[in-house]
Parts: C-alpha cells; sequence; structure tokens
C-alpha cells in the first residue's frame, strides 16, 4: 500500500466522517419553530438509539445466548436508573460469566 | 472557573464512554494491522475520523482494494445517520457560539456523546461538550493505538464480552425516559421493531444497516411527532 494512497484514505474517512456532523451545526443556527420539527428533533434520538440496540447488540459479543443474558441485565439496571458505568461493566460481567459457563459445559463439564 | 467545572463534569461523564471505546478501538487497531495498514495511519485514522463503523468498513474496503471513490461513498452512507444528531445538536447548542467552536465541536459528535448529552437538561454548554468529547477522543486514540503494539494479547474471552458495553450503555440512556414516558416508549420499540424487520424480512437486508437505521429512526420520530406532538420543552439557557 503505498503512502499516498493511504493519506488520501485517511482523508477521505475523515471527509465522510464529519461532513455530515458539521453542516447542520454550521446551516442551522436558528431555533425552530415548528411544532412537528420539534417534535421529530426531541424524539428522534430514541428512535435512532432504539433502531441500533436491535438486531445489533445480539451479535456484539461471541453468541447470542450471552449478548441476551448481557442485555437483560442492563435492562434491568438501567430500569432501575442506575448509571451508565454500572450498567455497563454489568452487562461486561454478565457476558462474560455466561461465556465462560458456555465454553466449561462445551468442554464436557457435564 | 465555572467554565472548567463544567469541563471537569463533562470528562467525567464522557468516561463510560471512553471505557467502552477502548475495546472497540482496540479491535479496530489489531484490524487495521491484521489487514496490512502501519500502525500509524492506524492511529491517524481515528484521530481524524472518530467514527466507530465507518472505520472498520473503511479498513475492511481498502484491504480489498476498493477504489477510494467507492469507500467514500460506502463510509458517507454509513456515516449519515450524523446528520440527523448534529440536526438536534445544533438545536441545543449555544446560537453566540462561532463558526471555528462549532466545526470543533461537530467533530466529536459521535453516537456515544451525542447519547450522553441528551441526557443534560436544557442548552448545551460549549465547556462541557468539549470535556465529554475529549475523554472519548483518548480513549479512542489510546485503544487503537494499544491494539496495533499488542495485537492479540488481550484474551477473546474477554475482548468479546467488551462488545456489550456500548449497547449496554445505550439502555442505561433510554430506559429510564422510556419509563417515564409513554410516547417514548413507543418510539423506541417501533424504532427497534422496524430496524429488525428491515434486517430479517426478505429483500429489506440489501439496504445495508447504515440505511436501515437512518429509515427507521426517521420513520419511529416521525410517527412520534405526528402522534405525540411534544410541548415546549427545550428549555432556554439560564446564563
Amino acid at each position: 500500500m503505498t503512502t499516498s494512497r493511504l493519506l488520501l484514505f485517511i482523508l477521505v474517512l475523515a471527509l465522510t466522517a464529519h461532513l455530515p456532523r458539521m453542516i447542520p451545526l454550521v446551516v442551522f443556527r436558528r431555533r425552530i419553530t415548528n411544532r412537528f420539527v420539534q417534535s421529530f428533533l426531541l424524539y428522534m434520538p430514541y428512535a435512532i438509539l432504539g433502531a441500533m440496540i436491535l438486531p445489533d447488540m445480539l451479535f456484539s459479543t461471541g453468541s447470542v445466548v450471552s449478548a441476551v443474558a448481557g442485555g437483560a441485565v442492563a435492562f434491568w439496571l438501567a430500569y432501575r436508573r442506575k448509571g451508565l458505568l454500572p450498567v455497563a461493566l454489568a452487562a461486561t460481567a454478565a457476558v462474560f460469566v455466561v461465556e465462560r459457563l458456555m465454553t466449561w459445559l462445551t468442554m464436557g463439564g457435564l | 472557573m465555572k467554565d472548567k467545572r463544567i469541563f471537569m463534569q463533562g470528562m467525567k461523564d464522557g468516561m463510560p464512554v471512553a471505557l467502552g471505546y477502548l475495546s472497540v478501538s482496540f479491535a479496530f487497531g489489531m484490524l487495521a494491522v491484521e489487514n496490512g495498514l502501519p500502525p500509524w495511519a492506524a492511529v491517524v485514522t481515528s484521530l481524524t475520523s472518530l467514527t466507530g463503523t465507518g472505520q472498520f468498513v473503511g479498513v475492511d474496503m481498502l484491504a480489498k482494494g476498493a477504489a477510494l471513490a467507492q469507500i467514500a461513498c460506502t463510509v458517507l452512507v454509513i456515516n449519515l445517520r450524523y446528520l440527523l444528531m448534529a440536526l438536534s445538536w445544533s438545536q441545543r447548542l449555544d446560537p453566540k457560539l462561532g463558526l471555528f467552536q462549532r466545526m470543533l465541536l461537530a467533530f466529536g459528535n459521535t453516537d456515544e456523546v451525542f447519547a450522553v448529552s441528551m441526557a443534560q437538561p436544557g442548552m448545551l454548554k460549549a465547556s462541557y461538550l468539549a470535556g465529554l468529547i475529549l475523554t472519548p477522543l483518548l480513549g479512542w486514540v489510546g485503544g487503537t493505538l494499544l491494539g496495533c503494539v499488542a495485537s492479540g494479547v488481550l484474551p477473546a474471552s474477554v475482548r468479546a464480552a467488551l462488545g456489550i458495553a456500548i449497547y449496554a450503555m445505550f439502555l442505561a440512556i433510554i430506559v429510564p425516559p422510556a419509563r417515564d414516558s409513554k410516547p417514548v416508549m413507543q418510539i423506541i420499540l417501533i424504532a427497534a421493531g422496524l430496524s429488525l424487520l428491515m434486517r430479517y424480512a426478505p429483500g429489506l437486508r440489501l439496504l445495508g444497516s447504515g440505511w436501515s437505521v437512518i429509515l427507521c429512526g426517521i420513520a419511529a420520530a416521525a410517527f412520534g411527532a405526528w402522534r405525540y406532538p411534544a410541548v415546549e420543552e427545550v428549555e432556554h439557557d439560564d446564563q
């Protein structure tokens, strides 16, 4: 891989990452008053996160089983209004334990 | 001094994001090196792009010898979702902020930083966002470097388990408001349902996950805005 191709590649990734982030911030400097658009912008982040969690969370670990276990732990703690870090760490721990358990079982533990 | 305190608060709120990023960028560093990128290129890519999926897809295509124009189009589609997040930020930033400051802050508007900023009431302070961006950026670049250097040192079991951290964070962000607001809960369920449908319904999968997230997000939020128009909820700056 030549250095010039690498540099162009880095430039392409940086531009495609930043133009969509930058243009709305630079262009829309006034407050939007339309009620529909206001509500749309209020709800949109939740909708985006909802669409990002499913189905991708299910495939974020070594197996769907451990991902479901981690997701369930995260949901339960989030429902109890725990902070971001405890929820993330507890879910990671749950995934780790379930995957160890599954390895142990398939290794002929039973 | 007040600004400094707000900045520190932002850095603190960015900690869980930075931790989540460590694992993902670690994986990126390893993947980049495995795909023939020199470590400096992997680290510079992380520093200048600060985008998860876009970087993974980009490196993958580069390794397969794709044309740069093709890489640009694909990654742009993946990154289009940022348009919506930036639009949302544009309504919550101090209107007096200059062009350069806006461009700098826009740089750090990642999915996770955006998500944490949602939890902040009222207008977003530039000093808060600067802190909230800095810690994740350090985590992202540092993780990439570690991944390049220590390729394969972290056991696969730990790496696999860390994959869930970011999604757990997303849940921690959206579940409490969904508990309090029926419209928000409905909108999240609709978006997630549509997203599943797009992935598993025959034919629709061709769209790819970049488009899918945008379409599902727009559809669910538009439904919410039509069905449950919100009362003026965005507070004005207290300063």
